[in-house]
Formats: structure tokens, sequence, C-alpha cells
């Protein structure tokens, strides 16, 4: 709250103007009969997201070219507000012309940028980024009915934030690798709950199976009974010697610890990291690593990675250690 | 043509308040409070603005009617106030009011649970209204305080005030009612009803934002909200707003004189407009006419979203309001649409229209037409009205992620 927010923002100025012309005159509203698509030797797929009772509704309608899977027309009924139906004539339009295969692929985001007026302008306010969603869902299971797959089968992992598309794994995983400790941080780093907030903690506009607030806490226990846990490993493995060990002892000491801790996570994001070499003196012992794939170059990788597996390093083998990307 | 059919939200400052407020700028702007003849010369018409409100709700020279910044004003004033009287500073536990009062009521009595205050919210039947006997029902030894609004600004349902007021004196318990949508709109008649307190806003009723008014039964004791000043009777501190005060004096004057014929035609054009836009297929009307204030439709259009509907009628240019939960931004559903009940549907298809006494019938014919456009638009491209039924297990299930109860 400051000066820029005494005035409530008027959520229709926020829209696009795109947005406003696909609102007052959308391009693919309509419905395509069995007959037609029959006529054409093609394939009508019918699908509903949505209800009334909801506040939003979508029909979507594909025809479907069963020999090349390819989508030669498609249109939409909506039971919504401007955004809900600008967003399902533009996902109407992404459609045309893909494979199913290819369209299953189009996200939210896909479709709010596709409303944008500005590649850097959002084309709707954070509370109106649902209405994008159900684009996205209602291809899913349109692309489900044809294939004869659940729908679900598309969705890879959990997802928390609907807006933004941010799973439960990758919240998960940036809680741990940067050490996050607020709901805030996690909107920072992964854009989860920074739209129409339902996901941080119940009581928001939608109710959610997973939140932010319950995630962030449990990961966090994990975290110390993981640090706890290690602590005692390293007790019983008598680490505390690791001062005492010879340069290829500590560095094998070295890589289980990343191995246990550390390695997973960086391979999740694509990248992975090398020992290169130990150099100790009376005060400090300098691990130099070099990152690999994904890592080279990350911005996380000179701070919240990299404080994360010196804090690891410290924990478990020496006070002393610094780790030093080259 | 356009048209400004959202008079439950504001209204147009009638031109003649405008005029009367004029000379208390850059004329006539001493304080009241002072002993010069700079202050002292607006007197006068403060005395009148007085008489006027008193007037026009027929209070006893014996109450009270304090000028406030605004309504949300009054009632934050009454329930904190009764709060810290009677249940900080006495034996009392706790209040009760209505699942569809206005916010500036909600919000305050959810900040009083936070500090251990009782609240019963209570239910109103399918027209929305709160009734007497649920009241009585509710009403315990320790009960402090009943507010019960007296019309409700989204569906113009008035509420059995006089028979609230009966079972709140017969109990002995402090009544107040936000009077809001009430003034100016039905008779308001404070020597008719018990009620100790009635809170009041000029912009409902064609005078200025930014002032309103609380009346205080027999001028009987209830704690300031705003302390620092010796302004009317040390009850509310803060230099007299001299326009605005002659202004809303002047305001509600033009509005209870003759009420009677006045809200008669606007009832005549309100229930034209509601007749022609009834004639569309799937469509209600919230609440009977007659327990209704005599300038608001709630209606409900199948298929048409109303966030949608505003945009159409918008590009129209026609002002009107929804309950919708796309609209707010919040986008809860509405309260006061969840209250009444509706399957849901109507917190999202309803559409508010508010006339005026400033109202044309060219107005409302041209409303009408632009309407049924819109209507007719809206659910061209509604799923509701689809033809093509989904292919087998396309079919939408339940509304799985039902929106969030206001409480």
């Amino acid at each position: 709250m400051a000066k820029d927010d005494l005035l409530g923002a008027s959520l229709w100025d926020a829209y696009s103007d795109k947005v406003t012309t696909l609102m007052n005159n959308p391009q693919h509203q309509g419905e395509i009969t069995p007959e037609e698509a029959e006529s054409h030797g093609n394939k009508l797929i019918v699908a509903d997201f949505g209800a009334e009772s909801c506040g939003d509704a979508v029909r979507l309608y594909w025809e479907i070219d069963p020999k090349t899977d390819k989508i030669v027309n498609s249109k939409f009924k909506s039971f919504g507000c401007g955004t809900a139906i600008a967003s399902s004539d533009v996902m109407t339009e992404l459609c045309i012309g893909k494979t199913v295969q290819e369209a299953v692929k189009i996200t939210n985001i896909d479709v709010e940028f596709a409303l944008r007026d500005e590649p850097d302008t959002p084309a709707v306010p954070p509370q109106k980024m649902h209405c994008s969603v159900m684009a996205y869902d209602v291809i899913k299971k349109a692309a489900g009915l044809y294939l004869g797959v659940n729908e679900e089968s598309f969705e890879e992992e959990i997802i928390v934030c609907e807006c933004a598309r941010v799973s439960l794994g990758t919240i998960q995983e940036v809680i741990k690798l940067n050490d996050l400790k607020t709901v805030e941080e996690i909107t920072d780093y992964t854009k989860a709950g920074g739209f129409c907030k339902s996901c941080i903690k119940p009581g928001g506009h939608e109710d959610r199976e997973y939140y932010l607030v319950d995630i962030l806490a449990d990961t966090r226990r994990e975290m110390d009974e993981e640090k706890m846990k290690a602590a005692a490993d390293a007790q019983a493995e008598g680490a505390g010697n690791f001062e005492e060990m010879t340069l290829v002892q500590q560095i094998k000491a070295v890589d289980a610890v990343i191995d246990e801790n550390v390695r997973q996570f960086l391979i999740m994001d694509g990248g992975n990291m090398e020992i290169i070499d130990i150099k100790k003196d009376e005060d400090n012992i300098d691990i130099y690593i070099r990152y690999i794939g994904a890592c080279n170059g990350c911005a996380s990788s000179a701070t919240g990675t990299l404080y994360a597996i010196e804090s690891t390093l410290k924990e478990k083998l020496s006070k002393k250690i610094r780790v030093l990307p080259i | 043509m356009q048209v400004y059919l959202d008079n439950n939200a504001t209204t147009m400052c009638d031109p003649q308040v405008v005029e009367v407020m004029q000379p208390f700028f850059s004329e006539l702007y001493g304080n009241p409070g002072s002993l010069h003849k700079y202050g002292t010369a607006t007197h006068p018409y403060l005395k009148k603005a007085i008489d006027q409100v008193y007037t026009a709700i027929n209070a006893s020279d014996e109450d009270d009617v304090i000028f406030t910044s605004c309504a949300t004003e009054s009632n934050n004033w009454v329930l904190k106030s009764v709060f810290n009287d009677l249940i900080v500073n006495g034996e009392k536990d706790h209040i009760i009011t209505t699942e569809v009062e206005h916010p500036s009521v909600l919000s305050t009595c959810r900040w009083l649970e936070e500090q251990g205050v009782k609240v019963t919210y209570l239910p109103v039947n399918e027209e929305g209204i709160v009734e007497a006997h649920t009241v009585k029902s509710f009403i315990t030894d320790k009960t402090a305080l009943v507010s019960v609004m007296w019309a409700n600004n989204e569906t113009g349902m008035i509420s059995p005030i006089k028979e609230i007021g009966e079972i709140c004196k017969e109990k002995g318990i402090l009544f107040h009612s936000d009077g809001v949508q009430a003034v100016g709109k039905i008779p308001v008649d404070l020597q008719d009803v018990h009620i100790d307190f009635v809170s009041m806003s000029a912009h409902k009723f064609h005078g200025p934002k930014g002032i309103g008014a609380l009346y205080i039964k027999n001028s009987q004791a209830l704690s300031p909200l705003l302390h620092g000043g010796e302004q009317m009777g040390e009850r509310r501190s803060g230099t007299l707003n001299v326009p605005y005060i002659v202004g809303m004096g002047k305001a509600i004057e033009l509005a209870t004189t003759d009420l009677e014929e006045k809200t008669a035609a606007i009832r005549v054009k309100r229930d034209r407009l509601e007749d022609a836009l009834l004639k569309l297929s799937d469509t209600f009307v919230v609440g009977s006419r007659e327990r209704r204030t005599p300038n608001t439709i709630l209606i409900s259009i199948r298929g048409v979203e109303g966030e949608g509907m505003l945009w159409d009628l918008n590009n129209s240019m026609i002002g009107a309001s929804t309950g919708s939960a796309c609209a707010s931004e919040g986008l809860e559903a509405n309260s006061v649409m969840l209250a009444i009940g509706a399957d849901n549907e109507l917190a999202h298809t309803g559409i508010r229209l508010s006339l005026s006494r400033f109202t044309t019938d060219e107005e409302i014919d041209y409303t009408i037409e632009q309407f049924k456009k819109a209507v007719t638009r809206l659910r061209a491209i509604s799923s509701s009205f689809a033809k093509v039924q989904p292919t087998v297990g396309g079919e939408a299930g339940e509304c799985h992620i039902p929106h969030h109860m206001a409480h």
C-alpha cells in the first residue's frame, strides 16, 4: 500500500485492447455441428469446463482431421466476463492448425500472452488470471476425449498455483534449495501465489487442495528433520575428523554429502556440479566446484544454490568449509 | 444517450443542493465554533439544516442527530461504542446483525469478534428479508445490540423495522438500523418506530458525498468515536463541515417533501422497466415489489454473467451494477446474493438497476432496448444456450472449486 494504491485500480482499464476488442467482437464464437464435421470427413469433439454456478463456463468445439490429428476448425461458447470470453476466443485461435498433441501444450500463460498488446504488459489484472486457466483446462479435456485418455494424464505434476501453473514439486524444491522462509519469497522465486492468491491460504477466491502456507510449513519441517538426521549421521560416521582426512578422502566425503543432499535438486533443474579441488590453510577449507548444464550461469548458482551447498557441507563436515564456484 | 441506473451506489448531487452550498466555501467560511461574526454568521444556516433533517425523519427535539463524515462512520461509531460502553465496560457480550448488512457493519462486526464479542449473523428468507421472529429468537440476556439495515442496497428489500423495534424495546435492548437505503426512498418516521440509532448518508439522496449523520434517540449515552473538540455537543469532534451540512439539509428536504408523490413516479418507471425486462425468457427479480424500495431491481438473467452484462451496458453508456463475483476486486461471491441462496447462480447473473427521481421515461425506453440487445448478444455467445451437446465424457462436473462463503 502506497500512493499508487490509494485509489483502487479500475478493473476494466487494466484490460489490454485485445481483451476489449475480442470481448466486443469474438472471432470464433459459435458452434460446430456433428453434421458439419461429418460432411468434411472429420471428427467433432465438444468439451465443457466450469459451470454457471462457478461464475464461468466454456464449451470448446474441435473439428479434427482423423488422419493427421490436426484441428482444422475450432469454436467456443462461453458464460463469463469479458476476460473469459476474450481468453476463450484466443484459445480457439491458438488451437486452429495445431495437432491435438500440439494443442495440449498450450498453457494459460500462452493464452494470456496472446492477449497482450505489449510483450511486457499483462493483458489482464492478477485477479483475472483464472479466466485463462479455464482455457487451459478445457483443452486438456478435449484432448483427453479425442485421444481416449484421462485428461489428468497430461498433467505431469500436481499444480498448486493454477494461475502461474507452478507445481508442488517446484515449490518444495525452491524452498529447500533457497532456504525460503516466507510465502512472499516463494512468490518472488516462482510467481506462485502472485495472481489470484487463492493458493496462498484457505479463505481465498477458490478452495484449493494445496496451500502455500502448508507446503512451506511441511517443507521446512522436513528440512529440519533432514538436518537433524544428517547431523546425527555425521556424528555416527565420525565426520568430525574431516579436517584430518587426506585429500582423496575429503573429496570422497564431499561428494557423498553432495550426492545425498544436493545433486538431486541440481539434476531436477537440468544441471549438475563437480568438485575441482580442495585447498586448506589454518582457518579455511576452500572447496572449488564447477557447475554443469543449466546450473552454469543460473542466477541462484552464485546465491541461493551456492549457499545451500556451502551450508550443507558446513553442517555435515566442517565449519571451516567455504565453497567457491569457478 | 447515457443513463445512470446505479443510484443505490451514489446519486447525482441535485443542482439546487450545490447552489445552497456555494456561499459556504469562500464567503461564509467562518468556523462555527468561533466567537466572532465570521463564525456566528453560519449559525442560522446550520440551524436550518438541522431543522430540515429533524423534520425529514420526524425526530423529536429530545433526540440528537449528529453529523458525521458518512454512514460508514455512523455504523462504526454505534458498533464500536456499544462494544466499549456495554461489553468492555459492562456485562454484555453479544451483538445480533444479519448476513446482508453493508460491509461497514459486517466488517466491523468481524473485527469485534476478534476482540472477543459474540456476533450472530441472522439468515434472511428467500426474499432477502430478516424476519422479526428470527431476531427475537436469538436475543439473550447478554445481547447488547441488534443492528438490522432498514432497506438493502442490493435487493432493495425492506426489513420489518417496526416489529424488530418493538421486540428490542420490550427486551430493553439497543436497536440500530443502517438507514442509508431508506431515507428519501421510503417513509422514515422516527416517532412511528422505536429505534435507538439510525445511520444515514447524504449522497444516497442527491446530497454531496462526505457527509452523513447518526440519529440518537433521546440523546442517550454513546461514547464518542472521535475525540478532540466540543463540536456537536462533544459527541463528534471535528470542525463542522458547514457547506456539506447545509447541502445535506437541503437534499433531505428535497428528497422527503412529497415523498409519496415523488416515489410513486419513480415506482411507475421502475415497474415499467421491470415488466419489460421480465418479458425476456429465463429471468427473475428478487423480492416482491411491495416489500422493496421503489427504485430498485435486482434481476437475474440466465446464461449471462453479470460483469459481461455490465460491460455491454457500459458500452451503451448505461451505468448499472452487479453483485457478481467476477466484477468485484476481491472476486468473492456477493454475500447478499449468497445469503438469499438462489442456487449460487444469482451471484453470477445478477444485475442491479437503481433509479432516481431524475430518471426519465426516455431513459427507461433506451435502457429496455439496450438491455435486450445486450442479453441477445451475450446469450448468443453463452455456453448456457449452446445447442450442440458435449461429447460423451466431455460434460463439466459440479462446480469443483466453490466460491468461499463470506462467513
